[in-house]
């Protein structure tokens, strides 16, 4: 049996970006875009998933660091089949480049404590990036093996990984514990699951428990399963300076709308002008 | 003095082009800043490398020779580049946004707590000043990228950690040999004083790398298909004008996304930089981010069914109509012209 950690992350989903989507220091305002569950961080709970089918005691707990509304993505982790979920907010993370999130996450999964794997996605769409995870696993001290597409032989602590490259494809044999980031072209994530669905639609993390009523707070104490962990700044015991805006290298000067040169088009309706545009092109030697 | 360093990629048995526009990029940036501009190279049977790496304006190259650090594995390299620059200190560190640069990097960034940014698409020196502490600096790279998927352009600064590092997709700067006579300075690093036996526990057990058919970055006429063009019966035909008038095929994420063609047909942003003769847009919406890719285009020519198409705003000529309809017909009349 194996401990694993999925790293995952609530994304805006950037393909509905509006005027109001970054705040004036240039960092993201994420209450005004819809979120998801960052695609590829789902390829990597299927890979730790498909751990658990080979070896079924295993266990896999989803960590993500967010604001409160991140747990959306820990109960839809839940529903798929992981068997807990963190997440770690607090207003000391704000601003956080990869660095300064990559340092928080290994502090939150020291605190986790003992693990054989960490899987996360290659990287989220809102960034691109690709960062966090090398970096995890650098604060850590541990290998990393990135662009992962499939498992091979798992041997006591000696794991078989196929990498999907750019120009090709590579097998690797690692030790763990190591970080695998998980490729796009991994198998795509089991849909939710109709009795997890039911076991953990309740899960509350502390935050959302604020507000909760009377009955949901005895029966949250009857079933445990339903408190989702959260952890503060203050649980996973960092070193303040590496956290946050303080905490990371990079800043962003400005940012602009991007805006294009127009040119005077030509519009092109009939046979007889597309004719005459391939004749020019052949006749000025764009073509042929 | 702090430099301009770049890691130069190798693979079978040669320098990748990305590392030489970055040379290209690197000796600009030292000559504005007054600096030499130095090269990393980490493999093994690395004879011959000075001169190619040398022709770009290279000042100082470093060689990193031992047949345990290739192919390319994270832990090895990133011990030999650490180490390097923990002694060289140089102020800008630039690599590839490859499967290499992109694993390197930030394993790098992490151990030397310096700020990286990944897939800039222009590098320039600039002032920067911090408002909040009231504090002015000179001479920083500003590292400007997309952000958001394409809609907006960030300018990013690292003012006070060291190196600044910065990744950079292939073809996205312009490759110039500066002298075929330049000769640098070859350092050749002892690689044991940095590697331990614990940096090599992930090995590699099979490799395939095949030399990609596609070859957009290079093709003077691209003729590239969106959601628009519908199916992967309809990319056919553009297959078959490609074909006809000796063009590549590229696409638009959504295109890629869709299913109709493989990733490797990407332009743009998070895909490949073209700056062909002629490109041709079909049925393509023209987002940001895929305009970013192909807008140094020396002639655009747009056909969609949507006069409003974003994308009609930056092409010389706009067809209105079905791809299905007007791509045939262009196949017609190029072979009746031509002679």
């Amino acid at each position: 049996m194996y401990k694993i950690i999925v790293l995952a992350k609530q994304v805006p989903d950037t393909r509905a970006v509006g005027k109001d989507a970054m705040k004036a220091d240039g960092t993201v305002n994420r209450a005004a875009l819809p979120a998801i569950f960052n695609p590829e961080d789902l390829n990597a709970l299927e890979m730790a998933l498909s751990v658990k089918d080979r070896y079924p005691a295993s266990t896999i707990t989803l960590l993500t660091m967010g604001p409160p509304r991140a747990a959306e993505i820990l109960r839809e982790g839940l529903y798929r089949g992981a068997d807990a979920g963190v997440l770690l907010t607090d207003k000391a993370f704000a601003g956080s480049d990869t660095l300064a999130t990559s340092y928080a996450l290994s502090c939150a999964i020291k605190k986790i404590g003992d693990f054989d794997m960490i899987f996360g996605g290659r990287q989220a769409i809102d960034g691109d990036t690709a960062q966090v995870g090398p970096q995890v696993a650098e604060k850590l001290a541990i290998p990393q093996v990135t662009y992962a597409e499939a498992l091979g032989e798992i041997k006591d602590k000696i794991i078989v990984i196929k990498r999907r490259l750019e120009k090709g494809v590579e097998t690797v044999s690692a030790q763990m514990p190591l970080v695998i980031t998980v490729n796009g072209t991994a198998p795509e994530c089991r849909p939710r699951n109709a009795k997890r669905l039911m076991k953990y639609k309740k899960a509350k993390t502390i935050s959302e428990m604020s507000n909760a009523s009377e009955d949901y707070i005895t029966l949250s104490n009857e079933r445990p399963y339903l408190q989702i962990t959260e952890w503060g700044a203050i649980n996973v015991d960092p070193d303040p300076t590496q956290l946050g805006l303080k905490g990371s290298p990079t800043k962003v000067k400005q940012i602009k709308n991007i805006v294009f040169q127009a040119k005077d088009s030509k519009i092109i309706t009939t046979e007889q002008e597309i004719e005459d545009l391939m004749k020019e092109l052949i006749d000025n030697h764009t073509l042929g | 003095m702090n430099n301009v360093c770049v890691y130069c990629e190798y693979e079978e048995g040669k320098i990748q082009d990305v590392s030489f526009e970055l040379l290209t990029k690197g000796r600009s940036l030292a000559n504005q800043l007054g600096c030499k501009l130095e090269a990393l190279v980490i493999g093994e049977n690395l004879e011959g490398v000075d001169k190619e790496v040398s022709k770009y304006g290279t000042d100082i190259l470093f060689i990193a020779d031992d047949k345990r650090l290739y192919p390319y594995s994270t832990l090895p390299h990133t011990a030999v580049a650490v180490g390097l620059f923990k002694e060289t200190r140089p102020q800008i560190v630039l690599m590839g946004a490859t499967s290499i640069g992109r694993d390197l990097g930030p394993r790098i960034s992490s151990s030397l707590v310096s700020g990286l940014t990944a897939d800039c698409t222009e590098l320039e020196i600039g002032e920067y000043e911090d408002k909040k502490v009231g504090k002015k600096y000179e001479n920083l790279l500003y590292q400007i990228r997309p952000a958001f998927g394409g809609n907006i352009i960030a300018w990013i600064v690292n003012p006070d950690n060291r190196p600044q590092m910065a990744t950079v997709r292939e073809g996205v700067m312009k490759k110039e040999m500066l002298n075929e006579n330049h000769q640098a300075q070859v350092v050749h690093i002892e690689v044991n004083k940095y590697l331990n036996d614990a940096d090599f526990v992930v090995k590699i057990i099979e490799r395939q790398m095949e030399e990609s058919k596609i070859n957009l970055k290079n093709a003077p006429v691209i003729i590239s298909g969106g959601y628009g063009v519908g199916s992967k019966e309809n990319f056919d035909l553009l297959f078959e004008l490609a074909h006809a008038i000796g063009a590549e095929v590229g696409a638009s994420r959504a295109a890629i996304d869709a299913g109709f063609v493989e990733k490797g047909r990407q332009i743009g942003q998070t895909g490949v930089t073209v700056r062909p003769k002629l490109y041709i847009a079909c049925g393509i919406s023209g987002q940001i981010q895929h305009i970013a890719g192909m807008q140094e285009s020396a002639m655009v020519i747009s056909i969609n069914n949507d006069p409003n198409a974003p994308i009609n705003k930056i092409a010389d000529y706009v067809i209105n109509g079905d791809i299905a309809q007007i791509v045939p017909k262009m196949v017609k009349y190029y072979k009746k012209n031509v002679k």
